[in-house]
């Protein structure tokens, strides 16, 4: 429950903490932090367009999305705070009803029968899936190391074997925000401010979309990241007191946002086909990641 | 002789242009092109009673002369094109293919170019262009336009790809036809004129209106005094560095690095606003007038752009070693869009575009007009031809401008006391006038009648070649490296439909 809350509370000023970097860097004034959230609720309060092309899919996909999103949320442990859903093997549900969230998502896109979207939509299914195995040898590595398969109990005993853990955390960190730029379409893959259909991943999948589903789709991205947030805090927080941790918490969640901001000022995306090499090499990170725990585990003896 | 000599900016009468049969003016034509040194400027049909004149304009960039010659060939005619001996000549044919109905068997791509109102065939309509299409179940096309994502202009790209590979794209224009050209015959005021040169591609206002004043001036065998010439000089060159300026910035908001898109976009404004106190119009409309100058370039506004440029320069010179040795930007430029020598000289391509691949086309060298004599102004070239190459040409020739300016600034004339008064136009003569704009050549030409009223005007700005660049450009790159391809030629729509 209580991360639940967390997640919440930081989904809400995550955007906002990004544009404002963003503005700060590009020595402009930049909107206040809450400026996305009331475009989210702006566009709440509006009906949605659909076009005549599309079928039931595009009118459900936003809703499967948001709610793929939340479900995956309510997987989310806070240190030795129990999720709302947790049993062996959760991790793996994560991953997959994320998944089905993204599924959705690609066929609506599909469903427009623009081809644009089509683009956008094979993009977007391919950087997912390069992103799948470096996801689950981190938790696989860290499942080993614990004995334990749950996110709760994971995250609970992560630190209790050896000092040596909180190096893996650290690498497992570096891989995470990465995942979560990808995930979130931003920076250095995606550029979710250009207006350049041509360019778009993310974004162009939902050209089509509009009112209350477009602000689904935008808050889900804000909770996105917020979970992922969560999910880094996670790493480092057992064994913590709970303000210690509610406190690292908020620390990490703003300098993940921050650091975000940053990306997106002083770097140029880049260019399509060097995405996929980049995104594989976060697997071979999370390879080391591996071996460091069968170093722990003393497996090369 | 086939061809009759001028240099920029002469009048001659029109019974001087030799008027030869096709097969030589073809031949003619065809083998000036084979020298490196020439190129065509225009070429262009004009209806005489019951026939149609061609008229073609070759300039040759070594002697800074220009060859015009003409041939009589029958409406309707049927004729071999000098398109299958030469690509440059390829949109001029289709122009006049599209006007006069002449027909061109061997043409290789004889589609329409912009749909003019007094079109030879109705039945050719926007809505109906003959797109070049693929039968191939692996390939896919992807249209883009004609309305514009960032609501610049419309136009219409047509992609044949490979997955994320750029097989082929065709462009097509014309949604912006204005019969600018006819106008021209229709407004019969000087002022009327002026400001629609100053239409012709909004983001050259000067460059343009620099030709048509050349040419009128020429026209009426009035020579502008130096203070005139000081002022088209010196806007021309503003009017480089701030839409250079711009150029930079929409390359790096492309690539997505903000720092670069935030610090360019805001450097060009301080310029554009120059222009305001300066004339009272960010775009330098109003500033240039044929036989006038209604805002005298003075002391005191020298002294407030030297002082301008000083603190432009600094920020400028900053932004742009950060920017040129980002690894992540160059990793986006380098080799991206590359059109080779060979493929630019193959299609005439002009201005930027062509030195970008170590071709020599700069009027401002060659065929000097205004101050660009004593400037001796020697181009900028680069090798390479891709998207950095286009981009280290606007860095480069922005610093080159700086100079060219504070130069002209040592030596401000004083306002003319005793400016003569513009004349009449000569009657029965012909003029060509060429500019180098920020983008490239602008050729515009003008016959007059025994009256000394226009008969036929012609313009040619420099999208009309370079259009077709953009296009070799894109091939076997990213499909979502075109934008960024795109930006760097930064053509223009309506300076292209006219």
């Amino acid at each position: 429950m209580l991360s639940l809350g967390l997640i919440i509370m930081a989904s809400l000023f995550f955007g906002g903490i990004i544009l404002r970097t963003k503005s700060l860097a590009s020595g402009r004034k930049g909107p206040g932090v809450f400026q996305p959230l009331k475009d989210v609720i702006r566009l709440l309060k509006k009906g949605a367009v659909y076009s005549r092309t599309t079928s039931f899919i595009f009118q459900v996909a936003p809703t499967v999305y948001f709610g793929s999103i939340v479900m995956a949320v309510l997987l989310i442990p806070f240190g030795e705070s129990n999720s709302l859903l947790s049993f062996k093997g959760d991790f793996i549900l994560f991953a997959y009803v994320l998944a089905i969230g993204k599924f959705f998502m690609i066929i609506s896109s599909l469903d427009t029968g623009s081809a644009f979207e089509g683009m956008g939509a094979s993009r977007e299914a391919l950087y997912s899936l390069l992103v799948e195995p470096a996801f689950f040898l981190i938790l696989g590595s860290f499942a080993l190391l614990t004995g334990h398969t749950s996110f709760h109990e994971i995250f609970a005993s992560l630190h209790l074997s050896s000092a040596f853990s909180y190096a893996l955390a650290t690498l497992a960190t570096f891989v995470f925000v990465l995942i979560a730029m990808i995930e979130n379409s931003r920076l250095p893959i995606d550029d979710p401010k250009t207006h350049l259909e041509l360019t778009m991943i993310h974004e162009v999948m939902i050209l089509d979309n509009s009112g209350y589903d477009l602000g689904l789709i935008l808050y889900a991205t804000n909770l996105k990241f917020a979970m992922y947030g969560a999910l880094v805090t996670n790493f480092f927080i057992a064994g913590m007191s709970l303000p210690v941790a509610i406190l690292l918490f908020i620390v990490i969640q703003v300098a993940f946002a921050a650091t975000a901001g940053l990306i997106e000022s002083f770097l140029a995306r880049f260019r399509m086909n060097h995405n996929a090499q980049f995104i594989f090499s976060l697997s071979s990170i999370s390879l080391v990641i591996f071996f460091g725990v069968l170093l722990i585990l003393g497996k090369f003896s | 002789m086939e061809t009759v000599v001028i240099k920029n900016n002469q009048n001659i009468p029109l019974a001087s242009i030799p008027v030869s049969d096709y097969e030589k003016f073809l031949l003619v034509n065809t083998s000036f092109v084979k020298e490196s040194s020439f190129h065509c400027v225009s070429y262009y049909g004009v209806a005489v009673p019951e026939k149609l004149r061609l008229i073609c304009c070759m300039a040759d960039d070594d002697h800074g002369t220009i060859h015009v010659s003409s041939s009589l060939v029958d409406r309707q005619a049927t004729l071999p094109s000098f398109t299958a001996h030469h690509l440059s000549f390829e949109k001029f044919e289709r122009e006049i293919h599209e006007n006069f109905g002449i027909a061109y068997p061997d043409h290789p791509w004889l589609k329409p170019v912009r749909f003019p109102f007094n079109r030879a065939n109705h039945q050719s309509t926007i809505a109906h262009y003959p797109f070049f299409n693929s039968a191939s179940e692996e390939l896919h096309e992807v249209g883009v336009g004609p309305i514009h994502a960032g609501v610049i202009e419309p136009g219409h790209f047509r992609f044949i790809c490979n997955g994320e590979q750029i097989m082929h794209m065709e462009i097509q224009l014309g949604f912006q036809h204005r019969g600018i050209e006819s106008l021209f015959l229709e407004k019969k005021k000087l002022l009327q004129r002026a400001t629609l040169a100053e239409t012709i591609a909004g983001d050259t206002a000067v460059g343009h209106t620099t030709a048509f004043v050349n040419l009128w001036e020429s026209l009426c065998n009035y020579t502008p005094d130096e203070d005139l010439q000081f002022a088209r000089t010196l806007a021309l060159e503003l009017e480089r560095i701030a839409m250079h300026t711009a150029d930079l910035s929409a390359l790096c908001t492309d690539v997505a690095y903000q720092l670069g898109s935030a610090v360019y976009g805001r450097l060009r404004t301080p310029i554009i606003n120059y222009m305001q106190i300066w004339c009272g119009n960010r775009l330098s409309k109003g500033l240039i007038r044929p036989g006038k100058l209604n805002f005298p370039f003075t002391r005191d506004l020298g002294d407030q752009l030297s002082r301008l440029l000083d603190v432009y320069e600094k920020d400028f010179n900053e932004v742009s070693d950060n920017t040129f040795r980002l690894p992540s930007v160059l990793s986006r430029f380098e080799k991206t869009g590359v059109v080779t020598h060979g493929q630019i000289t193959e299609i005439g391509a002009v201005g930027m575009a062509a030195r970008m691949s170590n071709v020599r086309r700069d009027v401002r060298a060659t065929h000097p007009h205004d101050l660009y004599a004593k400037l001796e102004h020697v181009p900028i070239l680069k090798h390479h031809g891709d998207v950095y190459s286009r981009a280290q040409i606007r860095r480069e020739e922005i610093n080159q401008s700086i100079g060219y300016i504070r130069s002209l600034l040592r030596d401000i004339p004083g306002e003319s006391k005793n400016r003569k008064p513009l004349g009449l136009p000569k009657a029965n003569a012909f003029c060509i006038s060429l500019t180098e704009g920020w983008r490239g050549e602008i050729c515009h030409c003008a016959i007059t009648d025994e009256h000394g009223e226009f008969v036929h005007y012609k313009i040619k700005d420099p999208s009309h070649h370079n259009w077709l660049a953009l296009g070799l450009s894109v091939r076997n790159n990213e499909i979502s490296d075109f934008p960024v391809c795109n930006k760097s030629f930064n053509l223009s729509y309506c300076g292209h439909d006219l």
